[in-house]
């Protein structure tokens, strides 16, 4: 396929059960050899579109093309350009981890003795050549994923679905995935669509990352792009008088919070070294000492409660946090300081 | 390579799982044998002196009762490997490897063919079992050999047909308990028929049932292939029984199995 050419592009996805709509119209594109994250709460409809694209269920409405198969039309063409790991387990049991691997070589009818290669370079490259021979229901939920993902590798897939690849993994077996995850998109420049809970996760692996929420896509791009979108990040000063405070509040005005018990004031910005010095220098010219600095960056748990409406939370302009409640339209905040002086 | 050859080879492969698993996990192959040799001997020892004198002058002159009961319990040996049919299908749906096969491009019709073929291979392997156990316990059939071969075709076929059926089953039953409990009443109808009783000493309505359920004529082919009673009309409605079964076990599982996910 033409190198240019989304690896996954879907127009108008629609999927209900019943009265209750899952996928309310989705559209993606995803550029071949990046790593997509659908991020979103449980119930947001994640599964049900990693479902769809690969062929388990067939939507209600929509196009989608992968690796430049359609979907409806060339279903086998599309099975034939992707591998799935699904959120469950898709191993078999009662087979022991290299009898699972030729299984999944045998159904590619790659041939006895290439199945037998590459079932071995997996299990060595996965780390698990010493279990080898055992069955795959003594292993551990580490060792487990690690089978699982290495079984959809034996195909040598052009995309890759994760279905929420580390959920319930310890943050060790985690990590490997993650290395395991990345290694595959510089390697082999095979394309990977992840879904996932954890922001961390998104924040970690994904070039682009969409947000997922009651089956609409509320929010698309990087992480960074995200993270802009949304209020929380402040410099928090903190003073060793209340005189100090008072002073300091008065040159910030109304857009600062100050916590008199704490003797801290938080000032609404993004943390970057410009806005820092600007702070830093608006204090140095009326010589007011500040005790301590710290910059709170919004995170992408930030980003996921604003868009996905959950508790108390709803999406806000960048600059109003719940921190300012008293904020004006006209008073300047500390990133227009960082804006100009560009 | 053609379409299918890879159908064939994909089946081979799926073949091979499934019998991998009945050597891995014996304990379901195991109750499959041994029910029915249990019943084997409850009938012919426990109850077969009292059930023998009262039906001896019924099939035919003054036979033993094993005689009457072997082939009745040699079919429900084939009834009984519809229950693990059923329970392992039904263990695959529920861990997923499923939809991996269901994503991948393999023969769709693959992972089916391996269950249905492997299940059959197993029963066959476990009425042998039983015919052996009856032999033992003094069953003397006055079979030829080409009426052994057409008793071993009759039960392939009804073996066949159940395990269609118990496919299906355990595509739509929701766990495997289910999937174990649902095909129980198949394996009871044997006795509701002339397994070990004849029609002609049940209550009028039972009869009715007994004569016209697909059971009895599948039996009263197979006591008379093996020990010569009178076939008569049977011998034609246990095939079209056989046949039907497998029709409609076979359309309802492909249907099952195509509506997808769960």
């Amino acid at each position: 396929m033409n190198p240019t050419e989304p690896a996954v592009s879907a127009v108008g996805l629609r999927k209900s059960y019943g009265d209750k709509t899952v996928l309310d119209g989705i559209d993606l594109s995803i550029p071949q050899g990046t790593v997509f994250a659908l991020l979103g709460p449980n119930g947001a409809g994640k599964t049900t579109t990693v479902q769809i694209l690969s062929t388990l269920i067939p939507a209600d409405g929509g196009r989608a093309q992968l690796a430049g198969h359609d979907l409806e039309s060339d279903a086998d063409g599309v099975r034939a350009a992707i591998g799935v790991t699904g959120q469950f387990s898709a191993v078999d049991n009662l087979l022991t981890a290299e009898e699972n691997l030729i299984l999944m070589a045998d159904l590619h009818h790659l041939g006895r003795r290439e199945g037998r290669r590459r079932a071995a370079e997996l299990l060595h490259r996965f780390d698990l050549a010493e279990a080898a021979r055992k069955p795959a229901s003594t292993f551990s939920g580490g060792m487990r994923r690690k089978l699982d993902l290495a079984m959809t590798l034996v195909g040598d897939p052009r995309i890759i679905f994760l279905d929420e690849p580390t959920t319930g993994l310890d943050p060790r077996s985690r990590r490997t995935m993650w290395e395991i995850i990345r290694s595959l998109v510089d390697d082999k420049g095979v394309t990977v669509f992840l879904t996932t809970q954890y922001l961390e996760e998104a924040d970690q692996l994904a070039d682009r990352i969409a947000v997922l929420d009651h089956g609409v896509l509320v929010a698309e791009g990087t992480a960074d792009e995200l993270k802009r979108r949304v209020p929380g990040g402040y410099v928090r000063l903190r003073f060793s008088s209340p005189r100090d405070l008072d002073s300091a509040a008065g040159l910030f005005g109304t857009i600062a919070k100050r916590d008199p018990e704490a003797l801290t004031l938080d000032i609404p910005g993004d943390g970057t070294i410009p806005t820092l010095r600007a702070v830093l220098d608006v204090l140095d010219a009326v010589s007011v000492r500040a005790e301590g600095l710290t910059v709170h960056t919004p995170d992408l748990d930030d980003v996921f409660l604003a868009l996905t409406g959950g508790p108390g939370a709803h999406p806000a302009p960048f600059l109003t946090t719940d921190t300012t409640p008293d904020m004006t339209p006209d008073t300047t905040p500390v990133t227009n300081l960082q804006e100009s002086a560009r | 390579m053609s379409t299918v050859s890879h159908a064939v080879s994909d089946a081979r492969t799926m073949l091979r799982r499934n019998l991998k698993h009945a050597l891995r996990y014996p304990s379901m192959t195991i109750s499959v044998v041994v029910m029915p040799v249990m019943m084997l001997l409850l009938f012919n020892y426990v109850f077969g002196g009292a059930l023998g004198t009262g039906i001896g002058g019924v099939p035919k002159g003054d036979v033993d009762y094993i005689d009457y009961v072997a082939p009745g319990i040699i079919l429900m040996a084939a009834t009984s490997g519809a229950v693990a049919t059923a329970v392992s299908v039904c263990v695959d749906m529920t861990e997923g490897i499923v939809n991996r096969f269901r994503t991948m491009a393999i023969s769709r019709a693959s992972f089916l063919t391996g269950h249905v073929v492997g299940s059959v291979i197993q029963t066959m392997v476990s009425i042998t079992f039983v015919v052996g156990v009856a032999l033992l316990i003094g069953f003397r059939p006055d079979a030829t050999p080409v009426e052994w071969l057409a008793a071993a075709g009759l039960l392939t076929l009804l073996t066949l047909a159940f395990t269609w059926l118990s496919a299906a089953i355990g595509l739509v039953a929701k766990n495997p308990e289910t999937a174990s409990n649902i095909p129980l009443p198949l394996t009871f109808l044997p006795f509701l028929g002339s397994a070990v009783v004849p029609p002609e000493s049940m209550p009028t309505g039972l009869r009715w049932f007994a004569e016209y359920q697909p059971f009895t004529p599948v039996i009263e082919t197979l006591r008379g292939l093996l020990t010569g009673t009178e076939i008569g009309n049977s011998g034609i409605a246990a095939l079209a029984w056989c046949l039907g079964l497998t029709l409609v076990g076979y359309l309802w599982a492909r249907a099952a199995f195509r509506r997808g996910t769960r």
